[in-house]
C-alpha cells in the first residue's frame, strides 16, 4: 500500500529539544502534523484527557515500540504501534475503539521522517477503525533516545460472545496459526546494521481485530485462548501458555508454514524461526470439533490464507511443548534465554 | 525449500534407522567432532531415535565454547579499556569471560557489534578513521579463510586501523588429542562437513590409519547425519578403519585450495589453548610476521592475568565425550543458558545448551 499525505510546509527540519518543551514550538509541531492528519472530535478537544464513552466490560492494553531501524521493510515504527496494540486488544475478544499515542523523539530527527510515520500511524488507525484520542510528545538529548520511541495504550468493548481464558483450553483442543511465521522479524533483521542482506522479505504488521472478531461471531466460546506471538516467537508463548495452564503440547514441525525466503534467511543466519519476533500474526487454541470450520473460515481472511493447524493440546507431559521434527523425531521447546544470537558457522 | 527439505525427508530418515539397526551387532561408540552436528543431533531427536547400542559422543568442536578465557578476558578489556569497536559472530557474546561476557560490556556502552563477516569490520574501520576496530576472528578452518582475507583486504586498501584478536582451531589435531586420551573410548568419528569443505579430507588418513578408527565426513541435516553414522557402524562391523565422504555434495578430496592459500597467506599453525581441555600441540592459527600490524596481540600488547575457571565447571570432560552433560552435578541447576558456568551452555552449538534446550532433561 502506498502511503501518500503531501507535508505541509515546515520552517524547521529537524526536530529539536524545544518540540518538547509544551511551549510555542511543541504547538507548532503539533498543529503541523498530529491534529490534522489524525483528527477527530475526541482528539481536537485538546484537553489534558479525553472524554470517552465506554459500557460493559472492556479491554485494556499498553504497548511501547523501540525499533531500529524505524523504517523497514514492509512498514515503520508507527503503524508498528498502532497494530501492536489493536492486536493485543483483539486478543482479548475486544474491538479495538480509542488509542493514546505517545512519542518519546531523540533531537535531531527529520521532521520529514516523523511526518511519514504520522501518516502511517493515520492509515494503521483507520484500517484498524480507532481513534487517537489523547497523546504526549517528548524530545530527548541527541544520544538519549534511538531516533523515536512511541507508546499507545488502547481500549475497547469486549465482544459479547468472546470468552477468551487460559482456563478454557481443555485436552483436544486445536492449536491454529493464522499465517507464515518469522516474517516480520527477518524484515527486520535484513536491514539491521551489519547484516544486511538482498532479500524482499516484508514484516508482516498489519491489524488482526476485523479477522479476530469475524471469528469470535461465527465461533464464540469455542475460541478459547487468542495470543500474538510478537517478541520470543511462537515457541516462546506456547511455552508460556502450557506452563501457565498446566497442559501438554504437541506440534508438529512440517505444519509450519513460512515463506521459503524467510525459511532460507533463518538457515542461513542459524535463527530458529520459531523464536523470532511476528506482528501481524495470531495462534488461537479452538475446539476440536470445530477446527476444521475455523481454519476454514480464517482461510478466506486476507489475514489467514496460510492458516494452518500447527498442535493439539494433550494430557500427556503437562506444562511441556513437544514438537516432532521434521524427520519424526521428538524434542522439547524451550523459551529463549535471552536474544536470539546469530552462530558463528 | 529446494536442497534443503530433501535432507529432511521421515520416509527417508526411517528407512536409514532401519538400515543402522540391521547393521549392529554390538554397543559402539560415534563422536560427531562439530557442534552443528550436536544441535542437528539433538534439534531432530535423532539421538532418540537410534537404537541403545549406538552411544553419540558430543565433540569438542564448538568454537566459542572452546576460545580461551584469556582471550576473552582481552577482548573485554579491548573493547571496555581502549575503547575499540569491537566486532564479533553473534553467539560470542554471551560466553563468560571470567568476570563478565561480551553483552553485559556492551550493555554498560561499550561499542560491541555482532557481525557475519569480517569483511564488514574492515568496511567500519574505514568508515571510522578516528576509531580502532577489533574483529574476534574465532572459529574452525571454516571461519579462517574470511578472517585471512579481512587481514588481505585491510592490508590492500591501507587500512591502519583494523586488527583481528585471532583464536582459530583445528580439527585434526582436536581429533588425536581426544583419542589419545586414556579415559576416551570412542570407535569412530564424524569429521565436520564444512571443515572439510575448506581443507578436504587428506588430513584424516594418516588419523584413521595410524588409530585404526573409522572417519566418515559428513554433513549437518538430519539426513546426511543419519547416513554418517550408518557409515561409520558398517565399517566398525566389517572392522575397516578408512576415511569416507558422506558430504560429497560439497566436500572434494583436496578441499578449496584457493581458501588454504589465503589462510596460508596470514595464518601459521601454533599451539594453542582449547578452552576446558588444555593446550593441543599445532592445533591453532597463529597471525604471521609480516601481518602483525593487524594482530591485535600485538599491536595492544595486553596481558591479561589468567583467570581459573569456574571449578564446577566440567567442560573438557564433555567436549572429550568422557561424560555427558545430563552427569554433570550442575547442569540445569547452578548452570544454564541464562547464568552459564562453561562455554557448552552458551552457544546452541555447545552440547549443554543444546541438551537444555531440546532434550526436556530440565524444566525450563
Amino acid at each position: 500500500m502506498q502511503l501518500q499525505c503531501p507535508m505541509p510546509k515546515l520552517d524547521f527540519d529537524v526536530i529539536t529539544l524545544g518540540h518538547g518543551s509544551g511551549g510555542v514550538l511543541t504547538n507548532k509541531l503539533l498543529d503541523s502534523g498530529v491534529f490534522d492528519l489524525l483528527s477527530n472530535d475526541i482528539l481536537d478537544e485538546r484537553h489534558d484527557g479525553a472524554f470517552l464513552e465506554l459500557n460493559g466490560k472492556t479491554a485494556f492494553s499498553t504497548d511501547s515500540f523501540l525499533v531500529s531501524p524505524i523504517f523497514f521493510p514492509g512498514g515503520n515504527i508507527g503503524e508498528l504501534a498502532v497494530n501492536g496494540t489493536v492486536n493485543d486488544l483483539a486478543m482479548c475478544g475486544a474491538t479495538p475503539k480509542y488509542l493514546s499515542l505517545s512519542f518519546i523523539i531523540e533531537e535531531g530527527l527529520p521532521v520529514k521522517e516523523f511526518w511519514d510515520i504520522l501518516v502511517a500511524i493515520k492509515f494503521a488507525c483507520e484500517q484498524a477503525g480507532v481513534q487517537v484520542v489523547t497523546g504526549d510528545t517528548k524530545v530527548v538529548e541527541k544520544g538519549k533516545g534511538d531516533k523515536i520511541f512511541v507508546n499507545t495504550s488502547g481500549v475497547g468493548p469486549i465482544h459479547e460472545k468472546a470468552n477468551i481464558s487460559t482456563k478454557n483450553i481443555s485436552v483436544g483442543d486445536k492449536i491454529i496459526i493464522s499465517g507464515n511465521v518469522a516474517s516480520h522479524g527477518m524484515a527486520i533483521m535484513s536491514v539491521r546494521e551489519g547484516l544486511e542482506f538482498d532479500s524482499e522479505i516484508q514484516s508482516d504488521t498489519t491489524n488482526l481485530n476485523h479477522s479476530i472478531i469475524n471469528l469470535i461471531e461465527k465461533f464464540g466460546s469455542h475460541i478459547h485462548i487468542l495470543t500474538d506471538p510478537t517478541r520470543g516467537g511462537v515457541a516462546t508463548v506456547l511455552k508460556e501458555i502450557a506452563q501457565s495452564s498446566e497442559i501438554g503440547i504437541d506440534l508438529r514441525q512440517r505444519d509450519f508454514p513460512i515463506d521459503e525466503q524467510v525459511a532460507s534467511a533463518c538457515e542461513l543466519l542459524g535463527l530458529d524461526p520459531l523464536y523470532v519476533a511476528n506482528e501481524g500474526l495470531f495462534i488461537a487454541f479452538v475446539s476440536g470439533s470445530e477446527a476444521e470450520a475455523v481454519l476454514a473460515t480464517l482461510q478466506e481472511d486476507e489475514n489467514g490464507k496460510n492458516a494452518r493447524i500447527i498442535g493439539t493440546v494433550v494430557e500427556e507431559h503437562p506444562k511441556q511443548v513437544i514438537m516432532e521434527s521434521a524427520i519424526g523425531g521428538k524434542r522439547v521447546i524451550s523459551m529463549l534465554p535471552g536474544e536470539q544470537l546469530p552462530r558463528i558457522c | 525449500m529446494k536442497y534443503m527439505s530433501e535432507y529432511r525427508d521421515p520416509e527417508l530418515a526411517k528407512k536409514y534407522l532401519e538400515e543402522i539397526k540391521n547393521t549392529v551387532s554390538r554397543p559402539w561408540s560415534i563422536m560427531e567432532v562439530c557442534g552443528g552436528q550436536t544441535h542437528s543431533l539433538v534439534k531432530n531427536g535423532i539421538i532418540d531415535m537410534l537404537p541403545d547400542t549406538v552411544t553419540m559422543i558430543h565433540g569438542p568442536g564448538c568454537p566459542v565454547c572452546v576460545t580461551p578465557l584469556n582471550l576473552i578476558d582481552k577482548a573485554i578489556y579491548l573493547a571496555e579499556e581502549k575503547g575499540v569497536i569491537l566486532c564479533s559472530f553473534g553467539d560470542m557474546l554471551r560466553v563468560p569471560g571470567s568476570k563478565k561476557n561480551l553483552l553485559e560490556v556492551k550493555a554498560e556502552g561499550a561499542d560491541v557489534r555482532i557481525l557475519y563477516s569480517p569483511l564488514e569490520a574492515v568496511k567500519i574501520a574505514e568508515e571510522n578513521p578516528d576509531k580502532e576496530v577489533v574483529f574476534f576472528a574465532v572459529g574452525f578452518e571454516t571461519t579462517a579463510p574470511a578472517n585471512a582475507l579481512s587481514v588481505v583486504h585491510a592490508h590492500r586498501r591501507g587500512v591502519k586501523n583494523y586488527s583481528i584478536l585471532a583464536s582459530h582451531v583445528l580439527v585434526p589435531p582436536a581429533i588425536k588429542a581426544v583419542i589419545d586420551d586414556d579415559e576416551s573410548k570412542i570407535d569412530g568419528f564424524l569429521a565436520a562437513g564444512h571443515v572439510c569443505t575448506i581443507m578436504g579430507n587428506s588430513e584424516y588418513h594418516p588419523l584413521s590409519a595410524e588409530y585404526k578408527v573409522p572417519i566418515v565426513v559428513t554433513g549437518f541435516e538430519p539426513l546426511d547425519v543419519l547416513q554418517g553414522i550408518l557409515m561409520v557402524i558398517r565399517q566398525l562391523e566389517q572392522s575397516k578403519s578408512e576415511v569416507e565422504n558422506q558430504y560429497a555434495r560439497i566436500v572434494r578430496e583436496d578441499g578449496n585450495p584457493e581458501a588454504q592459500k589465503i589462510i596460508n597467506e596470514v595464518f601459521e599453525i601454533r599451539n594453542q589453548i582449547w578452552r576446558g581441555i588444555g593446550e593441543i600441540p599445532e592445533s591453532g592459527y597463529a597471525v604471521r610476521e609480516k601481518y602483525a600490524k593487524f594482530d591485535a596481540t600485538k599491536k595492544y600488547n595486553v596481558t591479561i592475568e589468567e583467570a581459573p575457571e569456574n571449578p564446577d565447571c566440567i567442560s573438557g570432560q564433555i567436549m572429550k565425550g568422557i561424560k555427558k552433560p545430563f552427569e554433570c552435578s550442575q547442569f540445569g541447576k547452578k548452570c544454564k543458558p541464562t547464568n552459564p558456568l562453561g562455554a557448552p551452555m552458551v552457544s546452541s552449538e555447545g552440547a549443554c545448551a543444546a541438551y537444555y534446550h531440546f532434550s526436556g532433561l530440565v524444566e525450563a
